[in-house]
């Protein structure tokens, strides 16, 4: 089918952007940034946006920075960056390892990292690990700057706290240390399907021992999340298999699966268990 | 609502300027109101890639972005991969290995492969597979397409 009509806004800075959102959208006015959910959607006429605001012609939101040791993600940064070695170190590597189970290539060259942040797919990778780093939205507005972190960004199924005339301008992340251990593993029906469940760990050692473990599981509930039950049988543990099976276990009666035509939660309960299992015994 | 934009394309190196509704998709406007009927629209959600091109060099679905977002940009379709009357080496390649049968999606699959090894001639067959499962072939089974694809990342390597 072909997207119902809409007005179309192109603004070419940051402040005229965040105007016509504050105008437009109480207007049932939506942002444009990849497009490759919003634009699907729209040809399903699931949604018919009155007014689309294009913020691909701003240049100042197309960069990765890294400062103190903070990444900062612009609003119009592809999936595809992050395959290149745009970011440095471990953080680099493990956005790698995520960004390969998004969509398709031809996708990746289009959707954004932020843009998927906005959306809030229960499935969305890029939610998952805004939730186990801990990142931080940065939503703009003419009110300023908010900024939001990841554990009470995602309110449920694509629900956020995003107000209607709030426009992400950036997320942030924070640089892993670089002797942290990474392993994220996810599991779809097809190839570059939306996951069923995901899960992704980062943990350190001292003197052989996990430390500072983060445990989040994507795709089984209604958004990503760390699960602390998890986390707190890996502290302090050998990393090998009895603390990684406990940890597996745990996290699997931990969650409130979400239940579909083809997944029921008892199903997804045991995917998480197992995922979890392989995220842990692959993670480097 | 129904206002209609001027814009200006450059496909295949030929200027095009048009006038467009914003809701128009890209691929649309290419096939309407450009005339290059070669680029396919299979699925138009962006999940069977029949209408895959370059976008200033990378492979993208060109039915989900909207003609007006690609003002002043440079694309590519499957017309522009002759050269006069020799085929691309990838057009070559799907003819020899049997990579098409009823053809429909074979142009998406061109554009998907260019698109990919002009940037990155060295893929692995890891690599391969994975770029070219982004789009739905039903004839062939993907093994011919595989083995074109291969072959042609040989050839274009090799000096023109």
């Amino acid at each position: 089918m072909k997207p119902a009509s809409f007005k179309y806004y192109a603004p070419t800075s940051l402040d005229e952007a965040v105007a016509l959102l504050a105008e437009l959208g109480p207007q049932d006015g939506r942002i444009l940034a990849g497009g490759q959910s919003l634009v699907p959607t729209m040809a399903f006429r699931m949604a018919r946006p009155a007014h689309l605001i294009d913020i691909n012609g701003i240049a100042e939101l197309a960069t990765v920075t890294v400062k103190d040791n903070v990444l900062a993600i612009g609003a119009c940064v592809r999936h595809a960056a992050f395959e290149a070695s745009t970011v440095p170190g471990v953080t680099g590597a493990l956005l790698r390892k995520v960004v390969q189970n998004i969509a398709h290539y031809p996708i990746r060259t289009r959707g954004t990292f932020c843009g998927s942040v906005a959306n809030a797919d229960p499935a969305s990778e890029w939610c998952c690990v805004m939730a186990a780093l801990d990142g931080v939205v940065l939503a703009r507005s003419q009110r300023g700057i908010r900024r939001i972190a990841a554990a009470d960004f995602f309110q449920g199924v694509m629900a956020t706290v995003l107000g209607e005339d709030e426009l992400i301008v950036a997320a942030e992340l924070p640089l892993l240390l670089e002797d942290t251990v990474t392993g994220f593993v996810e599991f779809s029906r097809r190839k570059g399907d939306f996951a069923i469940a995901m899960a992704l760990v980062t943990y350190r050692l001292e003197s052989g021992s996990i430390i500072e473990p983060r445990v989040a599981i994507g795709g089984a509930e209604t958004h990503p999340r760390r699960l602390p039950e998890a986390e707190a049988l890996l502290s302090g543990k050998m990393p090998e298999g009895g603390a990684f099976s406990a940890a597996a276990k745990t996290a699997a009666l931990a969650i409130d699966p979400m239940e579909d035509i083809n997944n029921t939660a008892g199903y997804r309960r045991k995917l998480v268990q197992t995922l979890l299992q392989r995220a842990l015994e692959t993670a480097a | 609502m129904n206002a209609r934009r001027e814009i200006n394309l450059t496909i295949n190196g030929t200027h095009y300027a048009v006038t467009v509704e914003a809701r128009r998709t890209l691929v649309d406007v290419i096939r309407d109101d450009c005339g290059l009927t070669g680029t396919h629209i299979g699925c138009e959600h962006g999940v069977c890639g029949a209408c895959t091109i370059l976008l200033d060099g990378e492979p993208m679905r060109s039915c989900l972005m909207f003609a007006v977002q690609a003002h002043g940009r440079s694309l590519r379709t499957v017309e522009g991969l002759q050269r006069g009357e020799r085929l691309h080496p990838m057009q070559e390649a799907f003819m020899r290995h049997h990579g098409l049968q009823c053809g429909f999606c074979t142009p998406g699959f061109l554009m998907l492969a260019v698109g990919v090894l002009e940037k990155r001639p060295d893929l692995t067959d890891e690599e391969l597979i994975e770029i070219l499962s982004s789009n739905l072939c039903r004839c062939t089974g993907y093994e011919n397409i595989i083995k074109a694809v291969r072959a042609a990342a040989v050839n274009m390597k090799a000096p023109a």
